[in-house]
């Protein structure tokens, strides 16, 4: 659906996006990832056409970047603020006619969605007579007010208390079930787990990861496994694997960690420990996200 | 388009119902025409009775020599110094004018009354004592009466502008308000509204929604919006001043005439006076509005309305920049001075030069120039400009403002994205020279 190819983007002294592409799927949840300045900003205001890059293009359906997409992408920006003296209904209309609605589907909608985020009585209400959870919920709405294809979140639960966070959660879910694409840039690893299918890494303005999340925690996956038994074993014991960690915070279920040595399989390791010990369970060690990502940018 | 019209019914609304517009709106003029009102009734009360002078005069030199005026009668009396004092202690309007016997030694003269009398009043007695005395010494001399008559030059100045249609009477006076009023309006709305884009702008970015606005818009659309929004602000301001005062002043004017008028007629019956006198006594003011109507308020409400316009685009785009650069108000100072700077040199000048000169070498520069013309020239204008200087000051006010607009605009794109650095000059020249 977005297909990024070859951004350079660079600033008087240096260089933000360096050759940067990625391919974004229509209806995937995309989890842009990378360490604070490593130029994900700088690649979402080229998206949204706030600037230009110095080289390389941009598609959305096919078609060149341009300004009739305006209206097809939704944008809620780290940095996020409302108008301080302006009535809430207002200024929902105002941004959501900016993004080409008219007055009446406006209208519509942002009934719409206050109903359904019971902020039915906010309409007369200043921002600044809102708390901030309360403003955030506000910038959400009004991001995705006009029904965008793309939807583009910086840290979009920053600010939330967890039950709101919840909600906006399953309303990224539901809009996301609806067709829409999003792209989510956050530092968040636990909310990248639970919600992203695929996920770019930028560091030090360069992609250095991309793809499915599957696909690139398989590649972090190095033969490790956790084993779950009632008396701990020794390296002495492991012809198939070394040791790497003994977790005895209870005498009856220890936890180690061991991995495997080349060659070997898992079946081999299992072969040796079942004469030795009672296992109560065996699993593969799969890296999370968080790991790979400080693995990655540490590397 | 549509979107800046979106973002300039915005910055006019958000505006325009503010209490502090609807207040300001009515304030100005209740105070133009309340200075006006206070104007007329000092310049009423202060010399419509007339007054009455005792003449004692103990040298002889002054008897049956003073003339009455329109506001000043002379009455000789032959009573003591201390009796007619008494009575000019006592009633009001009457002043005793004591001439004393050695007064060819002294020049010693008093004036007596129950209270001080006023400048005019006193000159008048001086002035015409003068006279009388010249006269004497002259008569004295041996120069005969006939020739002394013929010798008295009177000169009155009756400015007369020659115009297509015809000569006009020009009122320096009037001419002077007229430009100076414009002039110091526009100075004054360019501060007011140039700063209100700049806080506009601070605002926007302070506040973090420019980030969404400008996923919506681009920069210029938004700069564009507010500056043509509280532009439209300004002018909305400016003609209901212009409708309110002149309603009001009409008003109060028509007040004034029909009062002044009656009085006229009481003074000429009672006295007798020549109403060629009491015409140029009770009607400094009437003189006033009879100059004022020989200017052309048509064609000086329009270039007003030009230099407005035209002053405030090319300013309010740098105020602009300055408050896309900045992180807080209070940040802007160092940028305010150069932006500011010009437009109180043309005023201080404008007051000074312009004004007793309106055709020298600067003037002429100021009001082409187009950071200093739209104050230089409004003070120019009711003086006569030639065509052809007003056609170029306002095409380079034009190329002016497209200049400042792409100038700011340049900054204004990077500025509003950029936070917490400390801007200088040579930042600002780096945002201007990136490309998009």
């Amino acid at each position: 659906m977005l297909s990024i190819r070859n951004i350079v983007k660079e600033y008087a002294k240096h260089r933000a996006l360096d050759d940067v592409s990625l391919e974004i799927e229509r209806g995937t949840i995309f989890g842009l990832l990378g360490p604070n300045g490593a130029g994900k900003t700088s690649l979402i205001r080229i998206i949204n056409q706030i600037t230009a890059p110095d080289s390389g293009e941009i598609y959305l359906n096919g078609e060149k970047l341009n300004q009739s997409h305006i209206s097809k992408i939704g944008y809620l920006p780290e940095e996020r603020g409302l108008y301080k003296k302006m009535e809430i209904g207002e200024q929902m209309l105002y941004l959501a006619r900016l993004k080409g609605l008219s007055r009446a589907d406006a209208t519509q909608r942002i009934k719409y969605w206050f109903e359904k985020m019971e902020m039915q009585t906010w309409w007369k209400k200043k921002v600044e007579d809102l708390s901030k959870g309360m403003q955030q919920k506000v910038q959400f709405v009004a991001t995705v007010l006009h029904e965008p294809e793309l939807i583009i979140l910086d840290e979009p639960f920053s600010g939330f208390d967890p039950v709101n966070a919840e909600i906006i959660k399953n309303e990224i879910l539901e809009l996301n079930k609806k067709g829409s694409t999003i792209i989510f840039s956050t530092h968040r690893m636990e909310s990248v787990e639970e919600l992203c299918k695929h996920i770019a890494l930028i560091h030090k303005s360069h992609k250095i990861l991309d793809g499915s999340v599957k696909s690139i925690k398989n590649a972090y996956r190095n033969n490790t496994f956790e084993i779950g038994l009632n008396k701990a074993i020794e390296q002495a014991d492991l012809q198939t694997a070394d040791l790497l960690n003994t977790n005895i915070s209870d005498e009856e279920a220890i936890v180690q960690t061991v991995k495997l040595r080349d060659g070997f399989s898992a079946n081999n390791l299992l072969q040796e420990l079942i004469p030795l010990v009672n296992l109560t369970y065996f699993k593969e060690v799969i890296p999370t996200i968080n790991e790979i990502f400080i693995k990655t940018v540490k590397a | 388009m549509n979107k800046v019209f979106l973002i300039i019914q915005r910055e006019y609304l958000s505006r325009v119902r503010k209490k502090s517009f609807l207040i300001l709106t009515f304030l100005v003029p209740s105070l133009f025409i309340g200075m006006y009102a206070a104007i007329f009734f000092i310049y009423k009360n202060s010399d419509d009775t007339a007054k009455k002078f005792n003449v004692i005069d103990k040298s002889g030199i002054f008897e049956n020599q003073f003339k009455d005026q329109s506001n000043v009668t002379f009455n000789y009396i032959d009573a003591e110094y201390e009796t007619a004092k008494k009575e000019a202690r006592t009633e009001k309007d009457v002043f005793l004018l004591y001439i004393g016997n050695n007064f060819k030694e002294t020049g010693d003269v008093e004036i007596i009354a129950e209270k001080k009398p006023g400048i005019a009043l006193v000159s008048e007695i001086e002035n015409q004592m003068e006279s009388i005395l010249q006269t004497k010494k002259l008569l004295a001399a041996g120069i005969d009466t006939a020739v002394l008559n013929g010798a008295k030059a009177k000169v009155n100045i009756n400015a007369k502008q020659l115009t297509d249609e015809g000569e006009k009477d020009a009122s320096i006076g009037a001419t002077y308000v007229v430009g100076f009023l414009g002039a110091f309006l526009i100075y004054l709305a360019l501060f007011i509204y140039g700063a209100q884009v700049m806080r506009g702008i601070i605002e926007e970015k302070t506040s973090r929604i420019v980030e969404v606005i400008v996923s919506s818009v681009k920069p210029f659309q938004l700069m564009l919006g507010k500056i043509l929004g509280v532009g439209a602000v300004g002018l909305t301001q400016f003609l209901l001043w212009i409708i309110l005062s002149t309603g009001l002043s009409t008003l109060g004017a028509n007040a004034f005439m029909n009062q002044s008028d009656t009085k006229t007629e009481q003074t000429d019956t009672k006295n007798k006076i020549p109403t060629e006198i009491s015409a140029q006594n009770g009607g400094a003011a009437q003189q006033f509005f009879k100059a004022a109507d020989t200017i052309n308020f048509p064609f000086i409400i329009s270039t007003f309305l030009f230099y407005f316009i035209g002053g405030y685009l090319l300013y309010s785009a740098l105020f602009a920049a300055v408050g896309s650069a900045v992180d807080n108000e209070t940040e802007t100072q160092q940028f305010m001075l150069p932006i500011t700077l010009p437009l109180i040199f043309t005023f201080i000048l404008g007051m000074n030069v312009i004004v007793n000169n309106p055709d020298s070498n600067l003037s002429f520069w100021l009001s082409i120039i187009p950071f200093t013309s739209p104050i230089a020239m409004m003070i120019r204008i009711p003086f006569g400009v030639p065509a052809w200087q007003l056609a170029l000051s306002i095409v380079l006010l034009i190329a002016g403002f497209i200049f400042t607009t792409w100038v700011a605009s340049r900054i204004y794109r990077v500025g509003i994205l950029m936070h917490g650095k400390k801007i200088t000059y040579k930042e600002l020249a780096k945002w201007f020279t990136y490309r998009e």
